[in-house]
């Protein structure tokens, strides 16, 4: 071992911060592979005494359980594998819409905090406290039983033109797709990259001719005209609408589109809660944004809105957006408290699944692959916007 | 600052010992090498000791025994078969038959402790060890019995699928119930048979899936759903806790059988016998007229064979099983035969009386049959 000895040194090795250092990296190397190695040697015997050997084959089995709410085809025939990408694609769903409204509300409320009106910024603050003070989930349940499920029964279902709400859900009237759709589907893509090629010219001609044209105006406008156009050119309407209604006999409302009371207890349950931290960090946002700026943009005659827009703002998102995006991920990540109002998102089909086919072990990791995969995207995509916000230093 | 490098490096070395010695054989390549295995040695016995935890198949009555009380998962929302009462304590059918599995094990009914499962959890804790028996209104299917890696011991109570609907309703078939929400718990068999006989009807329907029987039966009592389905004995049980029993009915039609029982895991085929040849005792009582309030007496004075052998006066069944030889005297003594159990649970003194039907012994016109005890 004297053999290891550093050269040209006296040192002994071990006093050696060199080796030590690699000794150190090594041993904590050695450390976390030995328990992850006895973690999975212990697993992998305890499955094989139950006769249960890790195998993802149980995916491709019919899962024979029917699903209340999906957005995709799929009924008992299907695989476990389609039965779990309809509880991806419900979580997705109510994640999406739920940063959509909780950034808005969000928003909202952290400026109306710093707001000059006594009462409004009283509000906001008592909106805030009460809301994130309280558990999600009891927050879920509570919408849930007690807001969603008291709504009038599905006979005597309120009627606000051809909207209804019942504790069957909310109808409300909506397209189903028809043939052309898909084509449909085409022309938008098309007009997307039209109103981008649209964008970049303007901005071009703006650069040179130092008078930038309104781009937010004319590229959006562009997509909506070739939509408009397209609607009409082909041969039948892509989408056809459905209404809903309620029959004379029956137990549903029949028609339309239905948020089920799980969907809308679980959607507003995060939009409220989440949107109280969201306005608290936009609330810090805004202040971290010295006071000179303000009273400069003050001094140069902008109004108080074009000061929140123009001056404030944009310098504030630096400070917004890194924990704005811990925000998206606890929604995305919260949303599996739907399991406890019967949604059924990606817990709720996992729970199910490992029931009828006893791969635990399999089923878990496999979700939390798809959640870490979520997360990732979204930091991803957030990490990709905030670099492009963030102040340019020359 | 070479001073608390040493301390951490021993500190860690430390960590890394133990690591190594847990997963048996790692080695890493390092020049440490030597020292590890020469310490894995002083280690090793404690890390053994730390492995065979887990009760994986194995010896679960030794591991019952060491313990010295039986972890059985139960139910803990359905009045009349698993029940947590107001005071703490459980009750019910199934809940009598982990006390009857202690008294054999024990001589004490009251060595248990009861783990509430939910229909969702119960395999999983089955399979990890966290209990030792399950006995929660539980089918038998074939799936379970293989690759769920659990083991039926024996049938306890004949059951069939059934719906529960409002009376206001008058829904009367399953066709009444086309285009319905049916409101049914996560991880059941119930959730298949919805699923497969409503398909096989082409009766249109979506279904609401819950957590827990309170969640469940709370939405189809709030309106949510058109009908609830589960065991029949479950929905008499739940009834019995709805707001208004009397407005619900339930159906006449039974769509599936619903055999339950306890249930073991894999790989421990005395705790099998165990748990199997307990059942079996409760319903050998019955048929022979035992007890808990005579079996003394018949103790004393029996000149029958089979009593004798049951009781242990002859022979060493229980030895046989592992358990001492008056198991089955405790059974009877402490807990009761099958049809006291019964009774006690879901007999006609109860506010969960369901009739015993096809839970009759075979010489009664059902089809409770035990093996001889011989």
């Amino acid at each position: 071992m004297s053999a290891h000895a550093p050269e040209q040194s006296n040192i002994p090795f071990w006093r050696d911060e060199r080796y030590l250092n690699i000794l150190a990296q090594i041993l904590v190397f050695a450390i976390v592979a030995g328990i992850l190695y006895s973690l999975w040697y212990n697993m992998n015997r305890s499955l094989e005494a139950l006769g249960l050997p890790l195998s993802l084959k149980f995916l491709k089995i019919t899962a024979s359980f029917d699903i209340g709410e999906k957005l995709i085809s799929y009924s008992r025939e299907d695989t476990y594998l389609r039965a779990y990408l309809v509880g991806v694609l419900n979580t997705i769903q109510v994640s999406v819409l739920g940063i959509f409204f909780a950034t808005i509300v969000g928003i909202i409320i952290g400026v109306s905090r710093l707001s000059g009106n006594w009462l409004i910024s009283r509000l906001a603050g008592a909106y805030v406290e009460l809301f994130r003070n309280i558990p999600l989930l009891v927050f879920l349940i509570f919408w849930y039983q007690g807001l969603f499920l008291k709504f009038p029964d599905v006979r005597d279902a309120l009627r606000l033109g051809d909207f209804y709400f019942s504790k069957r859900g909310i109808a409300f009237p909506w397209g189903i797709p028809t043939e052309t759709f898909q084509s449909y589907l085409y022309i938008l893509g098309f007009g997307l990259i039209v109103a981008i090629v649209v964008g970049i010219v303007l901005h071009r001609q703006g650069v040179k001719t130092g008078r930038m044209p309104l781009i937010g105006l004319w590229s959006p406008l562009t997509w909506i005209v070739i939509g408009i156009i397209g609607w009409f050119i082909l041969p039948q309407a892509p989408l056809t609408p459905t209404i809903p209604e309620l029959p004379e006999k029956g137990f549903n409302i029949i028609g339309g589109r239905v948020f089920s009371p799980e969907f809308m207890a679980l959607l507003s349950g995060l939009v409220l809660y989440t949107a109280a931290f969201i306005g608290e960090v936009v609330r810090a946002g805004i202040q971290a944004v010295s006071k000179g700026q303000t009273e400069a943009a003050r001094a140069l005659g902008l109004n108080g809105f074009q000061t929140l827009r123009l001056i404030v703002f944009p310098q504030a998102l630096r400070v917004i957006v890194p924990p704005l995006t811990s925000q998206y991920l606890n929604l995305t990540k919260n949303s599996s408290l739907a399991i406890a109002i019967g949604y059924p998102d990606i817990v709720h089909v996992y729970g199910t699944i490992i029931n009828q086919s006893g791969r635990a072990v399999e089923m878990t990791a496999i979700m939390m692959a798809t959640y870490l995969t979520f997360s990732l995207l979204t930091s991803a995509f957030m990490n990709w916007y905030n670099k492009r916000i963030r102040l340019v230093e020359r | 600052m070479q001073r608390k490098w040493l301390a951490i490096f021993a500190v860690l070395m430390v960590f890394a010992l133990v690591a190594t010695a847990c997963s048996g054989a790692a080695t890493p390549e390092t020049k440490t090498e030597k020292v590890v295995e020469t310490v894995i040695v002083t280690v090793e016995v404690p890390a053994e000791g730390g492995e065979a935890a887990p009760a994986m198949g194995g010896n679960t009555l030794q591991t019952v025994k060491d313990r010295g009380k039986l972890i059985c998962g139960v139910n803990s929302a359905v009045p009349g078969f698993g029940f947590l009462n107001e005071d703490g304590s459980f009750s019910g059918f199934d809940v009598d038959f982990c006390k009857a599995l202690a008294a054999a094990i024990f001589g004490d009914p009251g060595k248990v402790e009861y783990r509430p499962l939910t229909a969702k959890e119960r395999f999983t804790a089955l399979q990890t060890g966290e209990i030792d028996v399950l006995i929660r209104n539980t089918t038998w299917t074939l799936t379970r019995d293989t690759e769920l890696g659990a083991n039926f011991t024996a049938t306890t109570f004949y059951d069939g699928q059934g719906f529960i609907v409002r009376k206001e309703s008058g829904i009367k078939t399953l066709e009444d119930l086309n285009g319905a929400t049916i409101c049914v718990g996560a991880g059941t068999t119930t959730e298949l048979n919805l699923a497969d006989t409503f398909a096989a009807r082409g009766i249109d329907y979506t279904p609401l899936v819950f957590e827990t029987a309170d969640e469940t039966t709370g939405a189809y009592e709030e309106g949510r759903c058109d009908a609830y389905t589960t065991d029949k004995s479950g929905l008499v049980a739940r009834r019995t806790v709805m707001a208004n029993p009397a407005d619900h009915v339930i159906l006449e039609e039974t769509i599936s059988k619903e055999p339950l029982g306890p249930v073991v895991r894999h790989g421990d085929d005395q705790w099998y016998d165990i748990v199997q040849w307990t059942v079996f005792a409760t319903f050998t009582a019955e048929e022979y007229g035992i007890t808990s309030a005579n079996v003394d007496d018949i103790k004393a004075s029996t000149e029958n064979p089979t009593v004798k052998k049951m009781l242990g006066l002859e022979g060493d069944m229980g030895a046989k099983l592992g358990l001492s030889n008056d198991w089955a005297y405790n059974i009877i003594k402490y807990v009761g035969n099958y049809a006291e159990i019964y009774d006690r649970n879901l007999g006609p003194d109860t506010p969960t009386y369901i009739e015993r039907g096809l839970n009759s012994l075979y010489t009664d016109g059902g089809i409770l049959y035990a093996p001889p005890i011989r």
